[in-house]
Order: structure tokens, then C-alpha cells, then sequence
């Protein structure tokens, strides 16, 4: 795993910081480039919830920056409220289980 | 570049003795997999540290040489 600048790390921190809930994701929520960062943004809209993604095909320093930064191999990768939750099959099963939904309850996003 | 079920377990046996592993070759093309991981050691962790758990086993494949393995993690 490549080392994490501080510009990058600064960058991450204010982008968690700036929206309470940020998916890092491959490609757009309105076109994904990845079948993973897709269901994650599905899965996010299904449940209402106003997500930021960011596009980490974009900026390549934002692609493994993010990893390095979550102790994370894989894109996406869901932040709530600054807290890191997961990545696909973590956020899908937690979404499966009605864990996401209790998730979003007690940190008050989205409109449920 | 691809990797092999048997190789996956192994890795993961190496870091975790104890685990029972069901790994499943979705697409029967030796790149897209699933790997379902039960062991004691995930037990008090969290399913993040538990999936790091098996990408530590993985010692940095995850992301490169594998590019799916869908992760599931049990205690038991």
C-alpha cells in the first residue's frame, strides 16, 4: 500500500468532515464504473439517504490515498459522519441485516 | 493477474489456523470470488477489523492480484 501524503490525507479529512455521509466510489452515482461502487450507491439511494461521492478514477492520488487512509484495499469505501462503515460486502450485508438503516437512525441522516 | 481458490485458503489458514473457509469461484474464471471465513479469532472484533483481519492474511493481493473476492466473516 502506497504511503499517504499529508496533502492527500488533509484533502480525505476534509471531505469527511464537509458531508455527513461520502462514498468513495469508482466513477459517478449516476454512472459507476464498477459493479461494487454501484450497488453502494444503489443501495444508498434506496434508502433515501444524500450521499457525496467522490470519484476516485479521477484522481489517482485519491485512489490509493483513501486506502492507505481507511487501512482499506478496496473501492468503494462508505464514510458516515467521518466514521469509516465499510466497503461492499460489509455495507450490503449491514443493509440486509437492517444494521445500515439503525446506522443512519442514530447518527440522524437521511430523511427516515 | 489471477489467483487460485487453494492458494486464497491457504493464505488465509496461515493467518487464521483455526478458520473453516468456503470459497466459492463466482464466475469460474479464477477472478472473481467469494470467500466465506468462520473462525474464533474474529471474536470481540468488529466486521471492519475482521475483514482486515482476512486482507492482512491476503498480505496485500486484495486490490492487485485479486481483484473480487466478495468477503463474508463468522465467529463461531
Amino acid at each position: 500500500m502506497s504511503n499517504l501524503d499529508e496533502n492527500t490525507k488533509d484533502r480525505i479529512q476534509t471531505e469527511i468532515d464537509a458531508s455527513e455521509v461520502v462514498l468513495f466510489m469508482k466513477g459517478t452515482p449516476v454512472f459507476p464504473q464498477c459493479g461494487f461502487s454501484s450497488m453502494v450507491s444503489q443501495i444508498l439511494s434506496h434508502m433515501n439517504v444524500e450521499f457525496k461521492g467522490i470519484d476516485v478514477l479521477v484522481e489517482s492520488s485519491l485512489r490509493e490515498g483513501v486506502k492507505a487512509f481507511s487501512n482499506w484495499p478496496t473501492i468503494p469505501q462508505l464514510y458516515v459522519k467521518g466514521e469509516f462503515v465499510g466497503g461492499c460486502d460489509i455495507i450490503k450485508e449491514m443493509h440486509e441485516s437492517g444494521e445500515l438503516k439503525q446506522l443512519f437512525d442514530e447518527k440522524n441522516v437521511g430523511n427516515s | 493477474m489471477a489467483m487460485s481458490a487453494e492458494e486464497i485458503e491457504l493464505l488465509i489458514k496461515e493467518h487464521l489456523p483455526d478458520s473453516e473457509i468456503t470459497i466459492q469461484d463466482l464466475r469460474g474464471d479464477g477472478d472473481h470470488y467469494s470467500a466465506h471465513i468462520k473462525s474464533k479469532l474474529f471474536s470481540g472484533k468488529t466486521k471492519i477489523q475482521q475483514h482486515q483481519m482476512v486482507y492482512t492474511a491476503l498480505k496485500g493481493k486484495m486490490g492487485d492480484q485479486l481483484h473480487a473476492l466478495a468477503i463474508k466473516t463468522s465467529i463461531i
